[in-house]
């Protein structure tokens, strides 16, 4: 099960945290893939000029190895490129069985 | 530093100089030597400034030591008399001075309603048998010949938890005791103060590396906004910060998701009472055991904002920073769960700032803005009442009619009168410090003006409802 975090520190939220989380949520659906992807909201992630900022935790093995990490951070999030970021970004990460 | 004077009274300053202290020697070493060292510092002598010479006076300051480091472990009340800081005052209730002249009018006399004043010898004489202690003569008096002798932390107390033991000592019942905290400002020689927990805060900050092995949160109260004088709350944030906290989140986000779920609760149960403070739901659970079912089951704000950060960072460390004695018994109840790892008060953040040399009129804003208008006014006494009113409009929740008790005082009136079925209200709001948490015995100013920054705190929120905290709620449910 892979993680996605939002974060609703002060400052994301001020950018709209809220609206990001709503737009996960049609998206995750979209993309049927809410049964592999626990969607969480989560305090400062600590990228407070890049906001909004999403995590993606608990990759995968072969992912791990593509991109050196189990986790992914994706700047810059708003409710309007949100879903391009999440074909781009984290689409391609998530291990689909 | 803190050059100026921020603290109402000089027993403050006296427990503030010994937590920076103890808080410097944490972080500078010179914990070995504490209790020989730090009674110097604070009273260098030769002469004493506080008591009868500078061997009590330092004796004393070795117990504050040891209240700066925990104070009695076995003893489970926050709050704890200081023995041999207790200066026996009198407590003969009416007592006819000196300066009465022996008058011919004897209003003192006249006003009395038990016939408890006699003139003997021309002087007024009083029954103690008879007297009330009504202090109708006290007033009457026109020389103000009569006075009231009685032990500041006893008035205070309104649980009547205080008595005098064989040795004329405070001592603090703790079956009737429900650590409002009252007693530790009112007494006037400091002599009953609360526990601080700061060295173990200071542990957990230490062994955090740097938020590298876990995180610490700081959680604070919405009464912090009268509490920083000499800066803007978003500046405190910054200096918590500075201290090693990884982030600060405000208590009020919770307060918000209480708000929600109370007005959804009462929306079931048609009668509730309050239970965010912990003093309160103490009071009742002490004095009115069969009005226990009518608490409500939210959680407190403050365990409610830990749980959504524990939520979402299950390793977190999490401190709550706040007015309150009560919270440092309240975070160990079971109930809670152990969302909070330890309780702060805003009397030993000052001290832990200075201890650290964080001057926070010097530090940069950090914005502060998870929270909505209600979540902030519920340091207030009458918030929750005023938040709940518009979310049960919102939530279509019909019927409420609500009763703000501000004080032990007005809480059990209103109690005595639910419980004899006499109350039209159906909806309690409890709080034990009189003004609200604004007023909290641990807060650094008890200025009129608290409430009028809070309001301020309130209106400047980014958030108008309470909407976007309960999706954050919810999120976590689901």
């Amino acid at each position: 099960m892979t993680t996605i975090k939002v974060c609703v520190g002060s400052s994301c939220h001020l950018k709209g945290s809220y609206d990001v989380i709503e737009s996960f949520k049609q998206i995750l659906k979209k993309y049927d893939v809410e049964d592999i992807v626990d969607l969480q909201a989560s305090f400062c992630l600590g990228f407070c000029a890049q906001g909004v900022t999403v995590k993606v935790e608990d990759l995968e093995e072969p992912t791990v190895q593509k991109i050196g990490d189990d986790c992914l951070f994706v700047h810059n999030v708003n409710k309007d490129n949100a879903e391009d970021l999440f074909v781009k970004e984290i689409y391609p990460l998530l291990n689909l069985g | 530093m803190t050059s100026k004077r921020v603290f109402d009274t000089n027993v403050q300053i006296l427990k503030y100089n010994v937590l920076k202290e103890v808080i410097r020697r944490a972080y500078e070493g010179g914990m070995e030597d504490a209790y020989i060292e730090i009674p110097k510092v604070i009273c260098p002598g030769p002469k004493s400034s506080l008591r009868c010479c500078i061997y009590k006076e330092r004796t004393i300051i070795q117990d504050r030591i040891k209240m700066a480091m925990g104070g009695n472990k076995n003893n489970p009340n926050p709050v704890e008399v200081i023995d041999i800081a207790c200066d026996e005052c009198p407590a003969e209730g009416v007592m006819v001075t000196a300066a009465c002249r022996g008058c011919m009018m004897h209003a003192c006399q006249d006003v009395c309603p038990k016939g408890a004043i006699s003139i003997i010898n021309h002087h007024a004489v009083v029954d103690k048998e008879k007297c009330i202690e009504c202090g109708k003569c006290s007033k009457a008096c026109p020389y103000s010949a009569i006075i009231m002798q009685h032990r500041p932390c006893m008035v205070s107390c309104k649980v009547k938890a205080i008595s005098i033991d064989e040795n004329s000592k405070a001592r603090i019942d703790n079956n009737k005791c429900i650590s409002c905290g009252a007693c530790i400002y009112k007494c006037p020689f400091g002599a009953i103060t609360d526990k601080s927990f700061v060295l173990d805060i200071i542990d957990m900050l230490k062994k955090s590396e740097n938020n590298t092995k876990y995180k610490v949160y700081a959680v604070i109260a919405p009464a912090i906004v009268s509490q920083c004088r000499f800066g803007r709350p978003t500046q405190v944030v910054t200096a918590i910060q500075k201290l090693g906290f990884f982030q600060v989140v405000e208590a009020a986000l919770g307060a918000d998701i209480t708000l929600y779920n109370e007005a959804l609760e009462w929306k079931e149960k048609g009668l509730m009472t309050t239970s965010c403070c912990p003093s309160y739901v103490a009071f009742i659970e002490k004095n009115f055991p069969e009005l226990v079912p009518h608490i409500s089951h939210s959680v407190s704000p403050m365990i409610m904002t830990a749980k959504l950060i524990k939520h979402s960072d299950p390793t977190a460390k999490v401190i709550f920073i706040g007015p309150c004695a009560s919270k440092k018994f309240e975070y160990k109840l079971e109930k809670t769960g152990g969302a909070i790892d330890s309780v702060m008060s805003f009397e030993e953040l000052q001290a832990f700032l200075d201890a650290r040399g964080i001057d926070t009129v010097e530090c940069e804003d950090t914005v502060l803005d998870n929270a909505s208008f209600y979540g902030r006014i519920f340091a207030k006494s009458g918030g929750i009442v005023q938040g709940l009113q518009d979310i049960a409009k919102e939530l279509n929740v019909e019927g409420l009619r609500p009763v703000v008790m501000n004080g032990i005082d007005e809480c059990k009136i209103n109690l005595l009168k639910l419980k004899a079925g006499k109350s039209t209200d159906n909806f309690f709001e409890g709080m034990v410090c009189e003004g609200g948490c604004i007023n909290g015995p641990l807060c650094i100013t008890h200025s009129p003006r608290n409430i009028v920054d809070v309001d301020k705190y309130g209106s400047e929120a980014k958030e108008k409802t309470v909407h976007n905290s309960v999706k954050l709620y919810q999120m976590t449910q689901e």
